[in-house]
Parts: C-alpha cells; sequence; structure tokens
C-alpha cells in the first residue's frame, strides 16, 4: 500500500517536471520570442532589455530553466498584457478560480445525477429499446461541439424564453457580499437568499451545456460496469441466498459497479477544464475559462502561462488523490 | 495508477480462468490508458473457430444497424466531399450577395437560388457547406493520419525495440496523456503567429500522438510471445522485420477503430479551436468547423448561420462515432461469446 502510494507520487512528481519543461520550452518558441510575448504592446526597447536581463536571456539554457523554476516557484508569473491589464499574472488565476469550481462541481454533480441511474436502468435492459436509445443519445451529445450546445441553449432559455440569465455569475443590481469568491456559498453564508439563488440561476445553462462532456462517459462507464458485475459470482451466490432484490442492487451491483465511476471522475476534471474554456466563453462566465478564452484571444501569454500551468498541476494532483483513494477502496490495484 | 502496460501482455494469451478475474477489472477498461490497452489486445486475439478476426467482425458488422447507418453517413459525406465543386451551385468565394449586406442587416436571407441564404460577406451558405465538407474532411484525415504517424514512429520504438527505449517512450507519452488534450491543442495552436489550417492540423494531431503510440505498443507487447512472431523469429528473420512485415500488420484492426474515432474528434476540435480565434484567418476556403466558430458573433440574431454547419459537424461526427464503436465492438473478443 505504501509502496504504492510512494511510486504514485514519484510519478506525479516526475510528470510535474516534464509539464514544467513543455512549458518552458513552449514559452521559448512563442511567436516573436519570449521577451515580445511577456511585455506585449507595452514594450519598449529598454523594457524588453531590462526584461531579457532579468529572465536571463543570455545565459546557457539550464540555467534560464532553473530560473523559470524558481519564479514559477515565487508566483512571479510576469504581468497581464490583455486580461487584467498591468496587474499579476497570478491575480486572474487567484480571483477567479472559485467561479470555474463552483461551476464544474455543479456540472459534475448534474452529470452524475442523470448519468448513473441511466447507465444502470439501459445495463439492466441490455439490447433493449432504451438501452439502445440511451447509447444513441450519449453518442449525439459526444458529436455536438460543446459550445454550440451552449449557444442553442443560451438562445432558447435565455434570449427567446428569458426564463434564465444569459450571461455572467450574478446580476449587476445584487450587491452581495463576496467572501469566498464561490457566489453561491456567499450568498448562503452571509444569508442573502436572493444572492444565492441569482448566483445559482446563473450556473444552470453553462453548468448543464458543461455537464454533457462528463455525461456521456459517465453513462457509458456506469452501462458497462453494471454489465461486468451482474456477471460476477458474487451477485449469483447473492441472488441463491435468497437475497432481497434491493439489497443486490445496492450492496452487490451498485457498490461494485461506482469503482470505476469513481475513476473517472478524477480524469474528467482535465476534460472540464478545457469545456470551461469553451463554455465560460459562451456564457461570459467570469472564470479561470473565460480568462483562457480571452488569453488565446488577445495572446495574453503570462495569463496563458499561468492558467495552463495550474489546469495541469489540479488536473495530476486530482488524479493522485483518486489513484490514492481508489487503492484504498479496492486492494486489487495496489500492484 | 498502476502500471498497466506491464500487465497487459500476461493477461493476452491467458484462459478464460485468468479472463474472469480481468473482466472486473476491464470495468475500468475506460480510464484513458486502460482503454486503449485493451483495445490493443482486442485486435490481435484470433478467434477460436477458425474464422479470421476480420471475417468474424464483417459478419456481425453486416447486420448491424449502427454500424451500417455510420457506414451510410461517411460515405455520403466522403461522395459530396468528392464531387463537392460540381454539386455546389455557386463559387463559394463569390460575394453574390453583397449588395444585400449592410450593419443593418448582415447576413441576406433565403431566397431563389440561395436556398440557405448567404453569409455576413454575401457568399452562398448552400455552396460554402458543400464545398466545406473536403476542407472538414482534409482537416480530420490529415489530423488522425499526423498522429498516427507520430503514434507509430514512437509505439513502434517502445513495443518493438523494449528495453530502456519502451521505458522512455512510455514515460513521456504517460506525462503528455496527463495533460488535458484539448487544452494542450489550444497551446500549441497558440505558438503559431499566423494561424491556418494546417496549424489546426498540426495541434490536433500532436494531441493524438501519445493515444496512437500507447496502442500500438500494446498490440506489439502482446504479439511478442504469439506463435507468429516466435515462428518467424525461429526463422531466423531479422528484428526489424519482425516489427513492420508480422507485428504492424496485425495491429491494424485496433488502429482502424481509434482512426475512426479519433476522426471524429478532430473536427469537432477544429471548429472549437476556430471559435477561440486560434483557426485559419483566411475564410476564402471553406470549412465547417471554421463557419460555425465565426458564426458566434451572430448566434443570437440569426442563429442558422451557426445552426447549419454545427449540423453537418454532428451528423458526420456521429458517423465516424457510430462507425468507430459499432467496429470496436466487434472486434472485441470479450462481447463476442
Amino acid at each position: 500500500m505504501l509502496r504504492f502510494i510512494v511510486r504514485r507520487m514519484l510519478q506525479a512528481v516526475l510528470a510535474l517536471f516534464v509539464l514544467s519543461v513543455l512549458l518552458f520550452a513552449w514559452l521559448r518558441s512563442l511567436p516573436g520570442g519570449v521577451v515580445s510575448a511577456l511585455l506585449g504592446e507595452r514594450g519598449t526597447p529598454e523594457s524588453a532589455a531590462a526584461l531579457r536581463a532579468a529572465l536571463g536571456l543570455d545565459q546557457p539554457l539550464p540555467v534560464q530553466y532553473w530560473r523559470f523554476l524558481q519564479r514559477a516557484l515565487e508566483g512571479d508569473f510576469g504581468i497581464s498584457n490583455g486580461v487584467y491589464r498591468g496587474q499579476p499574472a497570478l491575480d486572474v488565476f487567484t480571483q477567479r478560480f472559485p467561479a470555474t469550481i463552483e461551476l464544474s462541481i455543479f456540472a459534475m454533480v448534474l452529470a452524475l445525477t442523470f448519468a448513473i441511474p441511466l447507465g444502470y436502468l439501459a445495463a439492466r435492459r441490455r439490447g433493449g429499446v432504451f438501452d439502445t436509445g440511451s447509447i444513441v443519445f450519449s453518442l449525439v451529445g459526444v458529436a455536438v461541439p460543446v459550445f454550440f450546445l451552449a449557444y442553442v441553449l443560451k438562445y432558447i432559455f435565455a434570449v427567446q424564453l428569458g426564463w434564465l440569465p444569459p450571461s455572467g455569475r450574478q446580476d449587476v443590481t445584487i450587491n452581495a457580499t463576496h467572501i469566498t469568491n464561490f457566489y453561491v456559498l456567499d450568498g448562503l453564508i452571509t444569508r442573502e437568499w436572493d444572492a444565492a439563488w441569482d448566483a445559482f440561476k446563473h450556473l444552470i445553462l453553462p453548468g448543464i451545456a458543461l455537464s454533457s462532456i462528463p455525461f456521456a462517459i459517465i453513462f457509458r462507464i456506469t452501462r458497462a460496469a453494471v454489465i461486468d458485475v451482474m456477471d460476477e459470482d458474487y451477485v449469483r451466490t447473492a441472488r441463491a441466498k435468497g437475497l432481497r432484490q434491493q439489497t443486490i442492487r445496492v450492496r452487490h451491483i451498485m457498490r461494485n459497479a461506482l469503482i470505476p465511476v469513481v475513476t473517472i471522475i478524477g480524469l474528467q476534471i482535465g476534460a472540464l477544464l478545457a469545456g470551461a474554456v469553451l463554455t465560460e466563453k459562451v456564457f461570459a462566465f467570469t472564470g479561470i475559462g473565460q480568462a483562457l478564452a480571452l488569453g488565446f484571444e488577445l495572446r495574453d501569454y503570462p495569463v496563458l502561462q499561468v492558467l495552463i500551468m495550474m489546469a495541469a498541476l489540479i488536473y495530476i494532483i486530482v488524479n493522485l488523490i483518486v489513484d490514492v483513494t481508489y487503492a484504498i477502496i479496492d486492494p486489487r490495484v495496489r500492484t | 495508477m498502476t502500471d498497466t502496460h506491464d500487465t497487459s501482455s500476461t493477461t493476452t494469451g491467458d484462459d478464460t480462468g485468468h479472463g474472469r478475474r480481468r473482466s472486473a477489472l476491464a470495468a475500468l477498461g475506460d480510464r484513458k490508458k486502460e482503454r486503449i490497452d485493451s483495445l490493443a489486445e482486442a485486435g490481435s486475439l484470433s478467434s477460436a473457430e477458425g474464422v479470421s478476426l476480420w471475417q468474424s467482425a464483417w459478419r456481425r458488422l453486416r447486420r448491424d444497424p449502427v454500424f451500417l447507418v455510420g457506414l451510410g453517413i461517411v460515405t455520403v459525406f466522403v461522395l459530396i466531399a468528392a464531387i463537392a465543386p460540381w454539386l455546389a451551385p455557386h463559387d463559394p468565394a463569390a460575394r453574390l450577395l453583397i449588395g444585400q449586406v449592410s450593419p443593418a442587416t448582415p447576413i441576406p436571407p433565403a431566397q431563389e437560388g440561395f436556398p440557405l441564404g448567404g453569409d455576413n460577406a454575401g457568399r452562398d451558405t448552400l455552396s460554402r457547406l458543400l464545398v466545406g465538407s473536403r476542407q472538414t474532411l482534409i482537416v480530420g484525415v490529415m489530423a488522425t493520419l499526423g498522429g498516427l504517424a507520430g503514434g507509430m514512429v514512437l509505439g513502434t520504438i517502445a513495443g518493438g525495440i523494449g528495453g530502456w527505449a519502451d521505458s522512455l517512450v512510455m514515460r513521456i507519452v504517460d506525462v503528455m496523456l496527463s495533460i488535458p488534450s484539448l487544452l494542450m491543442a489550444f497551446s500549441i495552436a497558440a505558438l503559431f503567429a499566423r494561424p491556418s489550417q494546417w496549424t489546426v492540423i498540426a495541434a490536433i494531431a500532436i494531441i493524438q500522438v501519445p493515444i496512437f503510440a500507447r496502442l500500438l505498443r500494446g498490440s506489439m507487447i502482446s504479439q511478442r510471445h504469439s506463435d507468429h512472431v516466435l515462428a518467424a523469429r525461429a526463422l531466423g528473420v531479422r528484428p526489424a522485420a519482425i516489427v513492420f512485415r508480422h507485428m504492424l500488420p496485425n495491429s491494424l484492426g485496433p488502429v482502424i477503430v481509434q482512426g475512426t474515432l479519433v476522426l471524429a474528434v478532430s473536427i469537432i476540435d477544429a471548429a472549437a479551436l476556430s471559435f477561440l480565434g486560434l483557426g485559419s484567418q483566411d475564410d476564402s476556403v471553406p470549412e465547417w468547423g471554421q463557419m460555425l466558430g465565426r458564426a458566434q458573433v451572430f448566434f443570437n440574431s440569426y442563429p442558422h448561420v451557426a445552426v447549419y454547419p454545427a449540423l453537418c459537424i454532428i451528423v458526420v461526427a456521429l458517423g465516424f462515432t457510430l462507425m468507430g464503436e459499432s467496429l470496436r465492438e466487434a472486434l472485441d473478443p470479450k462481447s463476442r461469446r
């Protein structure tokens, strides 16, 4: 067990190292070179020379990499030249991160609530109309570009019907107190119920659009896992013992079938982050996804650098946690 | 994460007693890596009844409505792409309706000779969609082939040579798999000062490399101890020839399955890149993803401008996905019982 955890952690450290090298290489191959990329339009010959010296671009590559690593560890990623012009790039991450977490959690909960029961039902009626129907539905879901789905939802429910807000995180007329920057949570803490409700309404449409990404995969994994588990000897034994159907379903089938689902949640974090770039842009939802979209548009490389690094970092750490939890639940993977 | 690529070689040739224990673990197979590995194994097993893998797969596919629908969509799509210039009623680059474009009415409506209307540059939408199928097909195919080529080089080195080369290549591949792939495509595309169709293809191809590499390596490792490779080795066939003539052709099945699925994803990802402004800036040659990405500004007032290219992308991506998924099912020995 301990060996597994140690080895898994070493793998994560290695992944982080390779990642930092890739990011370093990425920065160095930016169009116009790293100095003009980091300075943007504000660059003057003097500031360019100063930055060149500060970055140590006259030094050998390994030294440059070491400096890059040091500055990254100190949280110095340069100054934003587009998204939050003139502010430290790291601020974009710290201020906007809660929004994306809020949205991602909501989307994930939505996907799990619908995909797991659907996957279970499809597996029970394997080969039937319901099964085939839900499989085709999930495949169509994969084929629809997520930003197009977001626009369609926005057009129908916000623009045409006016049921839900079309953009933003909270109505500007609401003067809410923000403690954590998780707007729904803030509203609950401060007991400003209308602020919490309004923030929640802003989550619904982008949440549904974003949930389409993990939905299809969770549905298919649940279905495949339930089918596999239903054939297992222990399920037959449980049946032979005369256990109630309900007990077999909950204790024997679902409990075992959910193990792979738990794992996939970790992997889906990455897809959610990438999907958030597209969804948040459509709904002008001010999270790190929208900042990334803006960063790509305005070529704000300091911001892109910090956001990409953080996204990959979160992804690696979440998967490390999932794998370790997973090894605790299921002894078979501890090899 | 367990070291699955080392266990994959031992589970392959085993009898059903072992296979049963594996099936519970195979449920986890849809974790990205393991899913690739199980696919790699699937293609290299031969059936017990003396019917070849492809024959038995074809027998099942012939009667599979899902596969036939997918095949139908893909066939029609490729046909349209092939004869698009002759099908299109107008030149897709000609600004025939430019007289009707004004700040108040940026999108010319449907009219005689222009059943789907025009775009904001006065060009015929139907012609652009028809001709756009060609670029879309090119983007999908080239990105997939690019990913396959890169993956084949890495996978062959890892699976063919083994040892330290294997460990080194697979560590790199695993790290690449550990970065959210679409985010990586965005970052690669952002490296080009002047984005074009080819930078889009390159960005999408690169994110497919680790997937194909892992797939081919897994397939080769599972063949390493199979009879035809042992026979070739006993006959004194050179190692390089064994890899290229005996192992690679046998890995074709899983590669085709993955390729069909990747084609669908590539077309969708190309649209996402265009949506973020990372796609080709030159729109004289239409492409669906670009048309969809650029329609974003008109969505709330003229949704049809986005809906037409989006429907084309959805139908074609669905066609490739249906084909790929039913192929996978047909080639999977587990589901053949």
